[in-house]
């Protein structure tokens, strides 16, 4: 076993080895740009482009005429936002979605407001799922499209995408999901879901950064969206700029991938977060966050009350874990997504999130599970708040001097 | 963020970690900073009968730069008058433990809560609180 022990999956995903090996002929024998018609350097790159266009629109049950390559999610998020309000503003100005999006949905959400739009942020239940009704109630003659995320990335939580589609469609609206989290992960599938716009990314499926794709829906509606960049009219106009063919292939090497042992992988997965999880859930004065039966196989939130996540990270030392405490944000507010739920900020700075992936194994989570209940144990041993807690000290009750 | 070695050796190998008795009249507790904003320090001093703090103990709850910097308060504390302890700086810490600009605030924490478990130690003791207090951000 090597450390430091990888853990934040979430975030990012090494690559497998068998993704790297379809790129590497892309980079230097088939360099080709495969916009050149004319040659067979573009053919051979417009030849793996094809195939992997194939792979990434079978893993999510769409037309490979659907996928428009980008540079990633963040990119995805912003064109289907953009490109759906300027496309769609004759219609109406609406746009409604909920407060644990990311931040390329809110941020994106946010420009639009400035463009003269008006957008819903849905409050989420304590358990980070959306309320179906309230989202029915908010939806007005003006509403153009619904994004809700597929899976959260803080708390691995599953929205009712189906169920919320079927609303969005009901009332003449769109339904896009970032569903970055999901993708590779569960069964994601556009058809069956009534989804018209999906975003995601290879990087957090094993394969490269730097690459992403945006589904829009050609039937059934037919859906467009008006580019955010101009320049030659690649991806069917969608999105100008040369394709990033080594990325490309290994994307569609790494939905393949997916795609044929994901039943598998997400049950692998499974057992062994319910193993860490319930290890760490037997310490006193710990919570998980978030809903535990629609959640993503692979993810745990936990809290650990009375200790600071970013001190317990730094005692965890040999594994890479990610918190929502204030400390490790630029902003020294803790997680948007904890506070959502209804946490308090002191159980949001207590949260760490475990994200397993292809390459965790049992021998890793076994000590995983053991380093972190030493590091907790130790903080706790340092901390006046366990120390009262421990009392019988009710500590809503004691006057902070706050600073 | 790296931590520098001091923050490290402060954090992994704390030193007076503790909790003094803080019904006696010789001891002075100063409890800083909240829960909700993810950091708080308590240090305790016991002061003999010619003010010098004879023994500082401390429990945090905080980030790495949090514990490391109440851990060297600690040690600076021991064997100082209250009125020389008194005069310890934020400044002195952050510069001893090479803290970056995000973590500064760490070290204003630990010199309040000096100020603190000397105020209390004072009043306790028929002496007048001291009034001088840093700027808060």
């Amino acid at each position: 076993m090597n450390l430091p022990i990888y853990l934040d999956n979430n975030a990012t995903t090494p690559m497998d080895p068998r993704v790297l090996e379809a790129m590497l002929p892309y980079f230097n024998q088939k360099f080709g740009n495969a916009a050149s018609r004319n040659h067979a350097f573009g053919w051979a790159a417009e030849e793996g482009v094809d195939y992997s266009r194939e792979q990434v629109a079978k893993l999510i049950g769409a037309n490979e005429k659907e996928i428009i390559f980008t540079s990633g999610a963040t990119e995805s998020d912003n064109l289907a936002i953009k490109g759906v309000f300027e496309m769609y503003k004759d219609k109406g100005n609406h746009i409604i979605t909920c407060v644990t999006e990311h931040k390329a949905i809110l941020d994106a959400c946010k420009h639009v407001e400035k463009l003269g739009g008006t957008v819903t942020y849905l409050p989420v239940k304590e358990d980070g799922l959306v309320d179906l009704d309230l989202l029915e109630s908010s939806i007005t003659d003006k509403t153009i499209l619904v994004t809700i995320m597929y899976g959260n990335n803080e708390i691995g939580v599953i929205q009712p995408v189906k169920e919320i589609a079927a609303i969005a469609h009901k009332h003449g609206a769109l339904f896009f999901t970032d569903a970055t989290q999901a993708v590779g992960k569960i069964p994601v599938n556009v058809l069956e879901d009534g989804i018209d716009l999906l975003a995601f990314s290879a990087h957090k499926m094993y394969g490269p950064k730097g690459v992403g794709a945006l589904y829009v829906r050609r039937k059934n509606p037919r859906v467009k969206v008006t580019a955010q960049m101009d320049g030659g009219g690649h991806e069917r106009g969608m999105r100008s700029g040369t394709l990033n063919v080594p990325g490309i292939v290994g994307f569609g090497k790494a939905c393949e991938l997916c795609r044929l042992e994901m039943a598998d992988e997400a049950k692998r997965l499974s057992a062994l977060r319910d193993k860490l999880q319930a290890s760490l859930t037997q310490m006193e004065e710990s919570y998980v966050n978030g809903n535990v039966e629609h959640r993503l196989p692979h993810v745990a939130n936990i809290s650990f009350k009375y200790v600071e996540g970013e001190g317990l990270m730094m005692a965890m030392k040999d594994l890479a874990v990610s918190s929502g405490s204030a400390c490790t944000s630029a902003s020294l507010e803790p997680s948007y997504v904890l506070k959502s739920l209804g946490l308090s900020d002191d159980l949001a700075h207590s949260s760490i999130r475990f994200g397993l992936g292809r390459f965790t194994t049992e021998e890793e989570v076994d000590y995983a599970i053991e380093q972190t209940k030493k590091a907790v144990n130790h903080l706790r041993d340092l901390s006046p708040l366990w120390e009262m807690f421990k009392e019988g000290i009710d500590l809503d009750k004691v006057e902070w001097v706050e600073h | 963020m790296a931590y520098s070695e001091k923050v490290i050796d402060h954090y992994t190998n704390p030193r007076n970690v503790g909790t003094l008795d803080k019904s006696s009249s010789k001891v002075g507790t100063g409890l800083v900073g909240a829960p909700e904003c993810g950091d708080v320090m308590r240090l305790q001093i016991e002061v003999d009968e010619n003010h010098v703090i004879t023994d500082a103990k401390f429990k945090t709850f905080g980030c790495g730069s949090a514990i490391a910097s109440s851990s060297l308060a600690t040690e600076w504390l021991k064997g100082k008058t209250i009125d020389d302890a008194v005069k310890i700086d934020n400044m002195d810490i952050v510069e001893e433990l090479a803290l970056p600009p995000v973590k500064i605030h760490c070290s204003v924490l630990a010199e309040d809560a000096i100020k603190a478990a000397i105020n209390d130690y004072r009043v306790k003791n028929g002496l007048e609180a001291l009034v001088e207090e840093k700027a808060h951000h």
